[in-house]
């Protein structure tokens, strides 16, 4: 028991990473229509901007508040300057800008910090909390919390102001929205600012767990990515459960089954589960959007 | 559909860039005064491999400049010509075809990995160019091939290095947990070799893939192993500081061997206070400041931490060390030469004895092109946040 | 002038003009090395512009089949003794087959979801290859044996010139060939609309399949000959990023043109080896060339300067 209980803390914990990047992977997808390659790209540069704000001498509340305001800026820069510029494109080039946006944030970023593996300390202290014989880090317990946080704040602001309506409208019907004067242009911004901020400050209290280096965003990516799609693309509940079930998918194959192929498991699932609901588990959108 | 204006000059760049690709040597580089000796390298110093490949890189740079202030060799220039094969073979392969057909380099340090090193090896050896490799695979090495050395110490030294200590300390039933990249799978698969010589036996064998960011699930079933002394970690990135920091988070107990792949400071900051008791088979570069005042590597370990860390604002790491050592003997082999002729070079690679580098103390005979015994590793161990000497058990 | 624009074999002509040409221009064996990974890649390349330039449908994990036709001839010869051409020939026959048995279940997917169902199949062929390290050597990846073919050894970078050149322009003229076929016309149809392909009375699923393992073959074949001039595989073959860069090379190139796929095959080779002078920098001058084709040539090099050359013609 104490086993199992071992496997499922450390399932939620990666899996709640996984579920705040597909959720900014879902934000982004609604609004627009572009799967974001760079999405797991926001999670370094929240995690390895901190790291070197920090070691200039800022606090780690002020250096993590810098780099999230950073990644949301790179995030505005890219909706204006590739996906904005390319709007009508097909997916598959939608996919290969961001792609390219993804190398090149890469390319920049080894020369702006270094090419070296990046911790920061935890928040609340390196002493295991002992629960029904397993244990549990405290900073495992702020990634969960953050990833809690940041889902209900963002349904709070989905379902209950204007501009988060608006951002569900624009979803829902491009051409609609903007007829009922919803700015558009406006809400696509939002879009890709939000689903940075949510990946930089994954970012920031994972890196005591993850570690961080300019390279660690491809894996965030095709994890986060996974976990969107196997929850349904565009659905942010589906996204949520997604992420939390490929963290505990290879937590348990690595502990249970085989460390070499927890990846694959991983993999395998999503396959299996595409093939009985080809659009995921909460995918529902009946229209074909590609 | 008309191009819009702003494109051409886009246009124009792509074929400018093309075109100097084609016309290749003609374009590569303003030429250098006085016929420079050429000295090549292709390291990773982009992609998964970087953390190893930047600090040879910068390190191959930093010394090609320093033997260019002294006059160079044989009162020539020498030139670096350095590539990067952003960790994949094949662009390795052809960066060392580069080398040797378009700049006419007389030798080449580098390889960051063995992948890279084997895929590299075949068009050195055809043309005739010696070769000092910085990756750790023993089939670099063994069989001997004419014109291949290398410097880092094999995986099996510090496996038997490893051993000898367990040994000592009386643990016989051992635990494993490896990484899946190709430092961590050779030495894994070195030390299952060479275990059985030391009396002690794997109980349970567990690996982790190069990027994952939580072992704790692979530790648990090491815990749960009944009877395991001891747990052995082959591995180098960022794997072995979270497996170290997952050991203490699950409460284990048992003494944790990591290997010589924990190659730098950066190690102890990455693992936190869960490094500390680790214990590890490493080179003298990591604990210059410890090291006897008689001990032969001291001045040059010194030397080489002050250039490295005032050059490049970063700790030193062994794997800079190996591009060190690799640098200096082919430097080392061309002026006893006094020759820039490749086979010369070679001769005199092989001839080399005694040479002292901050990884060891290096012996080439024609039947040995590593050179490095167990004896140039230390056996360490992390106290209060530092590397501190472990003295012999027993 | 059109009409030789629009010829099928144009495209053909200028390519075997070209290959003949850059023996007599290149420097050094080095240049000649470069230009064999260009047709290596372009083959590659070529069976994805079937399957995304003709049948609409993407595949992230394409690298996969390379790795199963490269460590098919890497390991048929060392582990079981066989033949390398032979080996070859299996490589290209197993990866149609692998094709077909994931192919059948996952191009029922659309889209975003067959992105990352051909992704998952790719990393999972890789970590297999990087896993098994007793049939493939692991991550520092195994030797292959040298080819002989009809007793005569092939070796040196000019031979391989010949032989990947052979070997693309064969791959061209079949591409070519099924595009002016019924199936090519079956498969364009499909790719503007799938509904109005059944309609029509076409069997779609029947059709993406073909181009499916079609794809798969021509990538074992470029992954078969790659493995055997390098005479080295390793699991890096198969990996994620160099799906993406095969996939960068049919689009940059122009989705559906032969042509434009050698191009872009030719720039993405080419572009590592033109940027070493500013080697820092390297990766972030892809990613914003990357980034610059795709917004402002999405329809790929070349059909983007065939538009402006047929405007300017009278």
């Amino acid at each position: 028991m104490s086993e199992f209980l071992q496997l499922a803390f450390s399932g939620l914990t990666v899996g709640a990473i996984y579920a705040l990047i597909a959720l900014g992977f879902t934000l982004i997808y609604n609004a627009s229509d572009v799967i974001n390659f760079a999405q797991g790209d926001f999670v370094m540069i929240g995690g390895m901007g901190t790291v070197f704000l920090m070691a200039a001498g800022l606090a780690l509340p002020v250096a993590a508040l810098i780099a999230v305001i950073a990644a949301v800026l790179v995030g505005l820069l890219l909706h204006r300057l590739a996906i904005e510029p390319a709007r009508g494109a097909s997916p598959v080039t939608l996919i290969m800008i961001t792609i390219g946006a993804s190398i090149f944030i890469k390319g920049v970023s080894q020369i702006l910090f270094d090419k070296q593996f990046h911790s920061l300390p935890a928040f609340s202290g390196d002493t295991p909390i002992p629960v029904g014989g397993a244990t549990i880090l405290p900073q495992s317990l702020w990634v969960m919390g953050t990833a809690l946080a940041l889902v209900v704040a963002l349904y709070l602001f989905l379902e209950h102001t204007l501009v988060g309506k608006a951002v569900l409208a624009t979803a829902a019907n491009r051409l609609a929205a903007k007829l009922v004067g919803i700015n558009v242009a406006l809400v696509l911004a939002l879009a890709f600012g939000l689903s940075a901020a949510m990946g930089a400050l994954a970012g920031v209290v994972a890196t005591p767990i993850t570690l961080t280096r300019y390279d660690i965003g491809t894996l965030f990516t095709l994890k986060g990515f996974a976990a969107a799609m196997l929850g349904g693309m565009g659905n942010p509940v589906g996204a949520v459960v997604g992420g939390l079930l490929i963290g505990l998918i290879e937590t348990f194959a690595a502990g249970y089954l085989s460390s070499t192929y927890k990846d694959a498991v991983a993999f395998l699932m999503i396959l299996v589960v595409l093939l009985f609901m080809p659009r995921g588990l909460f995918g529902s959108r009946a229209v074909e959007r590609v | 559909m008309d191009m819009p204006a702003r494109l051409r000059p886009v246009l124009r760049a792509a074929a400018v860039m093309l075109a100097t690709a084609v016309a290749g040597p003609a374009l590569t580089g303003p030429a250098v005064a006085a016929d420079p000796i050429k000295i090549g390298s292709v390291v990773s110093a982009t992609g998964p491999a970087a953390f190893l490949g930047d600090p040879e890189a910068k390190t191959l740079k930093l010394y090609v400049d320093e033997l260019n202030k002294k006059g160079g060799l044989l009162g020539r220039p020498v030139e670096l010509v350095l590539y990067d094969d952003g960790g994949d073979a094949n662009k390795a392969r052809t960066f060392a075809t580069r080398l040797v057909e378009d700049d006419k380099v007389v030798a080449m340090v580098g390889g960051t990995s063995t992948g890279a090193t084997m895929a590299m090896i075949p068009v050195f050896e055809e043309a005739g160019i010696p070769v000092v490799s910085l990756a750790g695979g023993i089939e670099i090495i063994e069989p001997v091939r004419a014109f291949v050395f290398k410097t880092p110490h094999t995986d099996k030294t510090a496996c038997q290095k490893i051993f000898e200590d367990m040994k000592a300390r009386g643990i016989t039933k051992t635990g494993m947990i490896s990484g899946t990249d190709g430092f961590g799978k050779s030495m894994r698969n070195q030390c299952l070799k060479v275990i059985g010589q030391y009396g002690i036996t794997v109980l349970a064998d567990e690996s982790y893939g190069a990027t994952d960011s939580d072992m704790t699930p692979q530790l648990n079933k090491i815990k749960n192993t009944a009877g395991v002394e001891a747990v052995l970690n082959p591995g180098f990135g960022q794997g072995p500081a979270i497996v170290t920091r997952n050991y203490a988070q699950l409460g284990i107990k048992l003494p944790l061997y990591q290997s010589h792949g924990v190659a730098s400071k950066s190690f102890i900051e990455l693992a936190g206070p869960a490094a500390e008791g680790v214990r590890l088979p490493a080179p003298a570069i990591l604990i210059d400041d410890k090291l006897a005042d008689n001990d032969p590597q001291k001045p040059v370990v010194a030397e080489y931490k002050t250039s490295y860390e005032k050059a490049s604002g970063q700790p030193v790491s062994t794997f800079g060390g190996y591009a060190y050592d690799g640098i200096q003997l082919v430097a080392r082999a061309i002026e006893s030469a006094k020759s820039a002729d490749p086979k010369k070079i070679r001769d005199a690679l092989e001839a080399t004895k005694g040479y002292v580098g901050v990884t060891g103390i290096y012996t080439f005979t024609p039947t040995d092109h590593l050179g490095l015994g167990t004896d140039s590793f230390r056996m360490l161990v992390i106290r209060n946040g530092d590397w501190a000497l472990e003295a012999p058990a027993r | 002038m059109k009409a030789i624009l629009r010829s099928r074999l144009t495209p053909l002509l200028a390519l075997a003009l070209v290959m003949a040409l850059v023996p007599m221009i290149a420097p050094t064996s080095f240049h000649l090395r470069v230009a064999a990974l260009v047709w290596i890649f372009s083959l590659a390349a070529l069976g994805l512009t079937i399957l995304m330039g003709y049948a609409g449908q993407v595949s992230l994990g394409h690298a996969g089949f390379l790795g199963i036709g490269a460590y098919a001839v890497a390991i048929g010869p060392a582990r079981l003794g066989l033949d390398p051409l032979l080996c070859l020939l299996l490589g290209a026959v197993l990866s149609g087959l692998v094709a077909w048995l994931v192919g059948r279940p996952i191009l029922r997917l659309k889209g975003y979801y067959l992105a990352i169902a051909t992704l998952g199949f790719g990393v999972i062929v890789a970590l297999i290859l990087h896993s098994e390290t007793e049939l493939t050597g692991g991550p520092d990846g195994m030797s292959v044996a040298r080819v002989t073919l009809f007793g005569w050894r092939v070796t040196g970078a000019l031979n391989w010139y010949w032989v990947s050149a052979g070997a693309l322009l064969v791959g061209a003229l079949l591409a070519l060939n099924i595009a002016a076929s019924p199936t090519g016309r079956a498969l364009r149809a499909l790719h503007d609309s799938e509904v109005a392909a059944t309609g029509a009375g076409i069997d779609v699923s029947a059709k993406k399949l073909a181009a499916f393992v079609l794809a798969a073959v021509y990538a074992a074949v470029a992954g078969g000959l790659l493995a055997a001039m390098n005479g080295l595989i390793t699991p890096e073959a198969a990996s994620f990023s160099h799906s993406v860069e095969l996939v960068a090379m049919v689009i940059i190139g122009g989705l559906g043109s032969v042509f434009g796929t050698v191009l872009g095959a030719a720039f993405l080779v080419v572009l590592p080896q033109a940027l070493t002078a500013f080697q820092e920098y390297e990766q972030a001058v892809l990613g914003l060339l990357i980034m610059v084709f795709m917004i402002f040539l999405p329809q790929g090099i070349v059909p983007s300067l065939r538009a402006l050359i047929e405007e300017r013609l009278p």
